[in-house]
């Protein structure tokens, strides 16, 4: 019976990578289920959903050559597949300011105190090395309505950090 | 009427591009009613068009009352939509009953201007803008064999778009 795996990589972004490795996992007769793939800095990252029936050290021997020549890490984790249950973001929240330390636990707390759970979550160092902002992207499910999320963000306006909320309107047709 | 099965990606089906109504007879009617009771039945959903059960010809059914605090026109039945005029593009968020458990973001005009006809040949006009005149342009999509997958783009990057100065 088919199991499933989380597949991490990591390692210096080349190209070539992706190619190289989905192709070991496909003639080792394993199914790709979700994936996400991000350069964060240099670093190549990707999570991966790969579903087999042969044993974990089957796929780790697939891919050990290919991480071997290309200078990746890897992680190989049993996990529940539990696809087809996604959950709709209802919320989100943009933050932006001059990078400086604790942003990110600062504003998250705050959310999460207000009810807002996080389903994606990215962000970037952008602007120059002498002066860096730091932009991030959150999306989430507003347990509690909006009005908290609001007035938890108010309290970051004398922070120097812009926080920015606002509902999704999911249209179905 | 009938609650009908509803089409799902990847049926080649919904690629079809339904015909134009050119007689406003019981025929029309009956499909439009089977429109009404499978919509009533969806979770949810603020449209629904004849291909998406099976009946490829160019009706739609839009009711966004639903959604608070938003201009709109109430319950619509629109027999050969067409817009005439638009103005305006933003990204919204978009899911489909032809397509479960994913949603994405969807760039549509702002503000549209609509021509039909209603279940009896009457001539309607319309002047959209926001959720209703986005809802038009998804279920008018179907009609010309369209997702909103077809139109996908990036749920991550429409806010900050990267632009190096030099």
């Amino acid at each position: 019976m088919a199991v499933w795996y989380m597949l991490t990589l990591v390692g210096a972004d080349k190209p070539g990578i992706v190619a190289n490795i989905t192709d070991a996992l496909y003639k080792t007769d394993c199914n790709l289920g979700e994936a996400s793939m991000n350069c964060l800095g240099d670093n190549f990252t990707i999570m991966v959903m790969v579903s087999s029936d042969k044993k974990s050290v089957d796929i780790e021997q697939a891919i050990q050559p290919i991480c071997e020549k290309m200078s990746l890490r890897y992680h190989l984790d049993s996990i529940d597949g539990k696809l087809h249950n996604h959950h709709d973001a209802d919320t989100i929240v943009t933050v932006s300011g001059a990078d400086h330390a604790g942003i990110v636990a600062k504003v998250t707390t705050a959310l999460f105190e207000a009810g807002l759970n996080i389903i994606d979550l990215s962000s970037e160092v952008a602007g120059t090395e002498e002066k860096p902002i730091y932009i991030m992207q959150i999306e989430g499910q507003a347990k509690k309505g909006l009005e908290p999320i609001t007035e938890a963000i108010d309290a970051f306006k004398n922070e120097n950090i812009d926080v920015r909320v606002k509902s999704i309107e999911t249209l179905i047709g | 009427m009938a609650i009908k099965e509803i089409l799902t990606y990847p049926d080649s089906r919904l690629k079809t591009i339904s015909e134009p109504i050119d007689e406003f007879n019981d025929i029309l009617r009956s499909a439009i009613q089977d429109l009404e009771d499978t919509m009533s039945q969806g979770p949810g959903a603020v449209g629904i068009a004849a291909p998406q059960i099976g009946h490829f010809i160019r009706a739609v059914i839009v009711d966004v009352s639903s959604k608070k605090k938003i201009k709109h026109h109430g319950h619509l039945v629109l027999v050969n939509p067409e817009i005439t005029e638009w103005e305006g593009l933003k990204a919204g968020r978009e899911g489909c009953l032809s397509v479960p458990d994913f949603t994405g973001n969807v760039v549509r005009a702002e503000k549209i201007t609509l021509s039909a006809y209603d279940p009896l040949g009457e001539p309607l006009s319309f002047e959209m803008e926001g959720f209703e005149a986005r809802a038009v342009q998804h279920e008018m999509d179907h009609l010309d064999g369209l997702l909103f997958l077809d139109r996908l783009v990036s749920r991550k990057k429409d806010l900050f778009q990267r632009k190096v100065y030099k």
